[in-house]
């Protein structure tokens, strides 16, 4: 299986915007912020045709830069996106419409004074994948497609609830034709019973489309649901990337074992109360992230190898690897406590 | 939901609950109407010289002229029915006002949105070059502006937009980069549609409701600062009065109880300015969300 | 069984806007024992957040308590003055937001902060109150509790800081702190140790807790009581395990069996059609109705609370009771 989308050492570093005031300020000892963070950095990732790779993090992670990045709505600082070998910004700064996306917040991501028929057409018409004459049809079949009533093209988006909003949405991102989808927490603003809704249509057209996905979340049970592949990003890095089951079922890397066990399950079998599996301390700030291994002031395992020396990503077998020094190790102290 | 719940009369209907921006909307309505059809409402047509007579000058309210009509609101220092010199002045202030405004709010808008779009350098040129003209009074601007220009009404215009077309500028940009940093603008870029699309189909039409705003307390603005360089004798020909050189012209006989003739002129130009704020309060007051019970 | 501390009965929180009466909350009854965590769950505009402000009389224009009652430590807060009710407000019932940066002052220092909150309701010298405060700080698991007190609250992060606002609620060791959502905003790892402290803490300090979350799995590691609420009513009430397990309430059963975590990976996720209903305009009868599989005819009019061993649910057609349990 070759690799459909391939991410090739993406850097992306967000300086602070100094003002002129500032920027004197600083020159002159004053206490002016001039670190800059790296939100992604040096990851290399693969996504291959027709599966959906999950991207799962804690906020500030970076996974949503990362998503934007592969979107190519934001360029990276350093590295390459090449979908099918071809570079997803053309001329270095225009995105592509073979990736499009659909964002986490539908009541942001529609314009509010635009009807949302008009939303969904003016890409496929300004790209000539329909015509101004055909549009209606156009659109009314990709409303049919995302479960809604294409009689609503004339309506605004404050004639729509939450979840049929993120319908648009994804009417508007599929109504590019896209090969390639990526997903920036498509469900996390909306309510738990409209969430598996969104879900459902989610895994139904990524199937009948036979879509490429990368699907960004922070709420593990969704992605190990949707997910094929999974990737956990922590400050800026990938630390563990491989098939969900696997991921889910035996985190290899210190970090993603303490992840999965400081998420609160649904208790259904015991009346008893649960013990939670609590991470100590807090994630570092990504403007002076730890040297070494980003993970090692909060780890059980780390050693004084983990403090310099920053892990690869090794593979343990031929689909899945980690950055881990110590993975093996740490994973069978952990087991005899 | 049907056609009938439409933006406009959703709009309408939250605005009729205030008896008085009502009022005061139909005040401007009455007003600009008067305007409109000073030829056709007037006694006399104020601007003919040849209707004119000295005889008929400084007469009280109430006075049968010459033209063997009466002057409800007396006569001016010419001779001219003070009535009719207020239709046709309140035609002149309103034109200009208009005028003044809606270039303001075109040139304000441009630099304002183009600005907030496109960030950077040309953000903080045009941004600083802003804030420098605001940092000045309007009407020491406008004073500069007439003298450098010299007198007629393009040039007036001209000086009114110089001296306001800023208050637009920041307005535009401060709704612009709100709306920028919106997610569905950035989703319009991605998908990608061309800058140009974005502004013109996005950003424009979502930063349209300060600016009207604005724009009504501006044109209200305009006025009275015609009216003012008008009456600081800088404003239109004597032969063209407006609101501001009607005032003006009464008012050496202020002192000597010929009052009407500065006096009526003023309580037109107060209520229409009054009215267009009132209105103007009101339209804020709907657009803006968190004044919103 | 003690007297409960807090007792709710028939509360009804209603907003009277221009566009109609928003039946926010619609005769909401619970009680809370001393030391017992409640999670009040319900998706956005269920009206769980309305009946936590209700509960401190937090309601502002142009809603307000139209009906019901709220006994707290046996007093009757719904006719109280606003003065007697800010006498308990913070010092016998307290509350935690979601976003604790809106809750504190961003010019003063957490010990400035902590001792204004300590003055509310007592008189302490500065060392007693600085005491306290340090100490309470300790309890909420911050590190080097004396000297954070000299900090800003811009200094914290967000996880910090909600520890902060949990431990000005228990300043004076209130009889009831509500607690709207406080962990949402925060990231799982921050989340589980919040949890896991505010679960000691009610076991130690005595107590109670009402805690309002949209998310099952964090009511479920925590409450011992769940009370689901749907368009402003309780249509479920009973122990956590008991209630998750064994639901009786159709749109309970529903929300449950929705969860990514209920279903086989990749297959489709069993989901209630339909969307919440407008406040302004309810269905006859049960509000879940139009969206529920087991509707009839008779939904239509009211369902009383069925109670039932400790439960009790607002339905005509439960779930899960014809069918034998499994053994």
């Amino acid at each position: 299986m070759s690799a459909f989308v391939q991410i090739t050492d993406v850097t992306r570093v967000f300086g602070p915007k100094l003002s002129l005031g500032e920027k004197i300020a600083a020159k002159l000892g004053g206490n002016v912020e001039t670190r800059s963070v790296r939100a992604v950095s040096g990851v290399t990732l693969s996504v291959r045709k027709g599966e959906t790779l999950g991207l799962v993090g804690e906020s500030g992670c970076g996974k949503s830069t990362l998503g934007r990045a592969i979107a190519g709505i934001l360029p990276p600082t350093s590295g390459t996106v090449t979908i099918d070998g071809a570079p997803v910004m053309a001329d270095g700064t225009k995105a592509t419409t073979r990736v499009q996306t659909v964002f986490q917040d539908p009541f942001a991501s529609l314009d509010p004074r635009m009807k949302v028929g008009h939303t969904v057409a003016e890409g496929p018409i300004a790209h000539g994948l329909t015509t101004r004459a055909d549009a209606r049809r156009y659109v009314a079949d990709w409303f049919d497609r995302v479960g809604l009533d294409p009689a609503w093209v004339e309506r605004h988006p404050h004639q729509f609830s939450g979840g049929q909003r993120q319908r648009i949405a994804i009417a508007r991102a599929l109504a590019m034709q896209p090969d390639v989808l990526i997903c920036d927490e498509p469900v996390a603003s909306l309510d738990v019973s409209i969430q598996a809704q969104i879900i459902n249509l989610f895994l139904e057209l990524t199937r009948d489309l036979a879509l490429t996905s990368v699907f960004i979340s922070h709420d593990l049970s969704v992605i190990q649901h949707v997910s094929d592949r999974v990737a956990v990003m922590y400050l800026g890095r990938i630390v563990e990337l491989g098939p969900v089951g696997e991921v889910f079922g035996n985190p290899a890397h210190p970090y993603t074992k303490a992840l999965f066990g400081s998420v609160p399950k649904l208790v259904l079998d015991a009346d008893e109360l649960v013990r939670f599996e609590t991470i100590e301390g807090e994630v570092p700030s990504p403007l002076s992230p730890p040297t070494g291994c980003n993970f090692h002031p909060r780890c059980p395992c780390a050693t004084t190898i983990c403090q310099t020396g920053r892990p690869s990503m090794e593979p343990i077998h031929d689909y899945r690897s980690v950055a881990c020094h110590h993975y093996k190790a740490c994973l069978g102290k952990e087991e005899h406590d | 939901m049907s056609d009938t719940n439409t933006p406009f009369r959703r709009f309408w209907t939250e605005f009729r609950e205030n008896k008085v921006a009502v009022f005061a909307l139909a005040v401007v309505v009455t007003m600009i109407l008067l305007a409109l059809f000073a030829s056709v409402v007037s006694p006399q047509n104020p601007y003919d010289l040849a209707n004119l007579s000295l005889m008929d000058s400084r007469r009280p309210p109430g006075f049968v002229g010459s033209g063997g009509y009466t002057h409800l609101l007396g006569t001016d220092p010419q001779g001219r029915d003070l009535l009719s010199a207020i239709f046709h002045g309140l035609r002149i202030s309103i034109q200009i006002g208009l005028a003044a405004g809606f270039v303001s709010l075109t040139i304000g808008t441009a630099l304002g949105i183009t600005a907030a779009y496109l960030g950077g350098r040309i953000e903080a040129l045009i941004m600083r070059l802003v804030d420098l003209q605001l940092s000045f009074p309007a009407i020491l601007l406008a004073l500069v502006m007439v003298a450098l220009l010299g007198q007629g009404k393009a040039q007036l215009i001209g000086a009114l937009v110089a001296a306001q077309y800023a208050y637009f500028a920041r307005t535009a940009y401060g709704a612009a980069k709100a709306e920028r940093g919106k997610d569905y603008i950035e989703a319009a870029l991605a998908t990608p549609l061309s800058g140009r699309l974005v502004v013109w189909r996005h950003l424009l039409p979502n930063c349209t409701p300060p600016l009207i705003v604005v724009a009504t307390v501006q044109i209200a603005n305009s006025i009275s600062l015609e009216a003012t360089l008008s009456f600081l004798g800088l404003g239109l020909p004597v032969t063209e009065p407006s609101l501001g050189m009607l005032i003006s012209n009464g008012f050496p006989y202020m002192m000597s109880g010929r009052y009407w003739i500065s006096v009526y002129p003023g309580v037109a130009l107060i209520i229409l300015i009054v009215a267009i704020n009132v209105v103007g309060d009101q339209v804020r007051d709907q657009f803006n969300p968190r004044l919103r019970k | 069984m003690s007297d409960p501390v807090l007792s709710v009965k028939g509360l009804s929180t209603h907003f009277f806007t221009r566009a109609g009466v928003v039946k926010a909350v619609n005769g909401v009854s619970f009680d809370l024992a001393r030391g017992e965590i409640m999670g009040l769950v319900g998706e956005s505009g269920s009206g769980k957040t309305v009946t936590g402000f209700s509960l401190l009389g937090l309601v502002d224009a142009p809603g307000r308590i139209v009906e019901g009652s709220i006994k707290l430590n046996g007093v009757e807060l719904t006719t109280l003055s606003e003065a007697e009710l800010r006498k308990r407000r913070g010092h016998e019932i307290s509350m935690i937001f979601q976003d604790p940066i809106a809750t504190l002052n961003p010019m003063l220092t957490i010990g400035q902060q902590m001792k204004l909150a300590i003055d509310a309701h007592e008189r302490v010298s500065a060392a007693a109150a600085r005491s306290r405060a340090t100490e309470l700080l300790t309890q909420v698991g911050i590190p080097s509790a004396a000297a954070r007190l000299r900090a800003y609250p811009h200094e914290f992060s967000g996880g910090m800081r909600q520890r902060v606002a949990i431990a000005i609620a228990l300043l004076h060791r209130p009889s009831v702190i509500v607690a709207d959502e406080p962990t949402t905003a925060l990231d799982v790892s921050i989340q589980a140790q919040i949890l896991a402290k505010m679960r000691a803490l009610a076991r130690e300090t005595g107590t109670a807790m009402v805690w309002i979350s949209h998310d099952l799995a964090v009511v479920s590691s925590l409450a011992s009581k769940l009370a689901v609420m749907y368009a402003g009513r309780i249509v479920e009430e009973g122990p956590t395990a008991t209630l998750l397990r064994d639901p009786r309430h159709p749109y309970t059963a529903g929300l449950i069996a929705s969860l990514p975590a209920m279903a086989k990976p990749g297959a489709p996720l069993n989901q209630i059609a339909g969307s919440t209903p407008s406040l302004l305009s309810l269905p006859e009868g049960c509000p879940f109705s139009p969206r529920c599989t087991h509707a009839s005819g008779q939904c239509t009019t009211d369902a009383d609370m069925t109670q039932n061993g400790g439960r009790q649910w607002r339905c005509f057609h439960p779930v899960g009771q014809t069918a034998p349990e499994p053994a």
